[in-house]
């Protein structure tokens, strides 16, 4: 399969400013990072705080260009600035904190505001909307106030203006860093159905482990380089490595290492409670 | 307490008012607002409020819900009021102390009140009824012919619907940050205007400093979401003038008629009514400053 979005050796660097404003150094923040991901793939990038996972989101969506290396998403390459409005809308992209990415007052004039700017024409912004806000389950919700949602609603409200653009990827940075359990569990079930119903490339970036277990693949990034690569069982196997970049397991994986641990007899990279029944009551038969 | 301010909220209701164009709404806002200006009279402000009570009922907006937004502005209606009744010149009805109250300051005190009131009523039905972002395109398209004079009318309706959007959450953080300072022994509540004025310093620099990493995120949500000024850009909700706007200029055009008429044919204050307050307050002053 061909590559949708390919990252070759890409640095990125920040100015460190003292208190006049004059440039006293360079922070390194990404340094010879290389990711690709193919079309319709879930991939979840993992790191702690400032290990550059979200410098390295804005880069999918050119919102950031590197200083070396290059992105190219679809096909375009990023540095392309003719390319910028149509990588955008190939690329869209969630932002951490959901009151600051809502522009419109009303939840489907936000929605609207992507396809409004690509100048879809009214007719067709207007079945945009409809249909992505019935993508996140947030039709019922179209003319409410976006200050009268709750957290996860309005993460899902953000999902859905992405949507109406129709993009082939969505590259979630934090979404869920600020919402409750519940709201967590609303935005991942949203990301989850549209990788598998409409098969857009997700690219979520997390520093919950739990989020993470449903991905096709995992890069850990840590000191703005990546360090891990592998399916969610490759990389939950490795407790002590995961552990040197300041990153823990899923609770159930843990678990599941304890039990292991203390004597019972279960595989490695147990993601799910789903699986760590299922193998428990298997050694009970046995 | 921060919470009652209504101006610039949209009530959400189906009636015949939300339908309309914002275009049709802000002429109509605006013209009305000249109404009020254009005869000091008092049939004419009768006249006035009965249009606009008609209007709030059509709006089919609770009227408590209305005045929520009028208590803010309360103190501006009796400053008003006591600036005018004490600091006019005139026809001398009473006079104690250093105050004179006139004739013509009373005229003056209602004529003001009625109409403040009923301009604040006024626009509060058009932000009530209008989304923000109608009412920046109603104002972007109202604007449009500026463009020739290099006004860049698209980017401040942006700004004005941005800033719209963003006041309930702004209100919301101050009155978090108002109570951590409170928390932390902040003295938001002493007697002293100079203690307290000085007190909202640890109040704002934070609200300052959030305000600003919110629009350095939203501008990049924005620029993510592909936004690149007003060219090129087109509407979900494209404005076209429907049957209702029609009604609605025509029946505007006969309000402005009927004022102008009542204006001219009618002069200022009915005579009964000032009689009427005068024998009033000759007979409360002096009772008053008896005690």
């Amino acid at each position: 399969m061909d590559k949708f979005i390919e990252i070759d050796k890409i640095a990125y660097d920040y100015n460190r400013l003292d208190e006049e404003g004059n440039v006293e150094g360079v922070n390194r923040a990404l340094d010879g990072v290389s990711i690709d991901a193919k079309r319709g793939e879930f991939i979840t990038i993992l790191g702690a705080n400032g290990s550059g996972k979200s410098t390295l989101a804005k880069h999918i969506n050119a919102l950031l260009f590197p200083a070396e290396g290059t992105v190219t998403v679809d096909g375009n390459n990023t540095a392309d600035e003719e390319k910028l409005l149509e990588i955008r809308q190939c690329a869209g992209m969630i932002f951490q904190n959901p009151d600051n990415q809502i522009i419109g007052t009303i939840v489907e004039e936000d929605v609207a505001f992507g396809p409004e700017n690509m100048g879809v024409e009214s007719k067709e912004i207007r079945e945009r909307v409809d249909e992505s806000l019935k993508a996140v389950g947030m039709y019922d919700y179209r003319e409410s106030s976006p200050n009268k949602l709750s957290g996860g609603q309005k993460q899902r409200v953000s999902i859905a203006g992405v949507l109406a653009m129709h993009p082939k990827c969505i590259i979630m940075d934090e979404p869920t860093a600020m919402l409750d359990p519940q709201g967590r569990r609303e935005v991942i079930r949203a990301a989850r159905a549209l990788n598998d119903v409409e098969g857009i490339t997700i690219i979520l970036i997390t520093h919950y482990m739990e989020e993470a277990i449903y991905s096709d693949r995992i890069y850990v990034m840590d000191a703005g380089r990546v360090v891990m690569e592998g399916t969610p069982k490759e990389i939950f196997s490795k407790t002590e490595e995961l552990k040197s970049h300041k990153l823990t397991i899923p609770q159930v994986t843990a678990v599941a290492v304890a039990l292991k641990e203390a004597g019972l007899n279960l595989p490695d990279g147990i993601l799910s409670r789903k699986e760590l029944v299922a193998e428990l009551a298997r050694l009970k038969k046995e | 307490m921060l919470k009652d301010i209504t101006l610039g909220q949209y009530y959400r209701a189906d009636s015949v008012i939300h339908r309309l164009d914002p275009r049709t709404k802000i002429v109509g806002t605006l013209v009305y607002m000249i109404s009020l200006f254009l005869f000091n009279n008092l049939i004419c402000y009768v006249f006035a409020a009965v249009f606009l009570t008609f209007v709030v009922g059509l709006s089919k907006i609770p009227p408590k819900f209305m005045f929520r937004g009028m208590r803010s502005v309360l103190f501006l209606l009796v400053f008003t009021v006591i600036y005018n009744i004490f600091l006019s010149t005139g026809t001398v009805i009473v006079k104690f102390w250093v105050f004179t109250i006139t004739y013509e300051g009373i005229q003056q005190a209602v004529c003001m009140l009625i109409r403040l009131f009923l301009l604040i009523v006024g626009s509060s039905l058009m932000t009530l009824t209008t989304t923000p972002n109608q009412l920046t395109d109603g104002l972007e398209s109202l604007f449009k012919p500026l463009k020739i004079f290099k006004v860049p009318v698209h980017e401040m309706a942006m700004m004005m619907s941005i800033a719209l959007r963003f006041i309930p959450i702004l209100m919301e953080e101050t009155d978090r940050i108002m109570k951590a300072q409170i928390a932390r022994g902040a003295d938001l509540e002493n007697r002293n205007i100079f203690i307290r004025v000085k007190s909202l310093i640890p109040i704002l620099v934070p609200l300052f400093v959030s305000a600003f990493r919110r629009a350095g995120d939203l501008a990049l949500a924005m620029e993510a979401r592909c936004y690149h000024g007003g060219e090129g850009r087109t509407r979900m909700k494209a404005m076209s003038f429907s049957a209702g706007d029609i009604v609605a200029w025509v029946i505007l055009a006969g309000y402005i008629f009927a004022v102008v008429f009542l204006g001219v044919t009618f002069k200022t204050f009915p005579e009964f009514l000032v009689l009427e307050m005068k024998a009033g307050l000759e007979y409360l002053i002096p009772t008053l400053s008896a005690r």
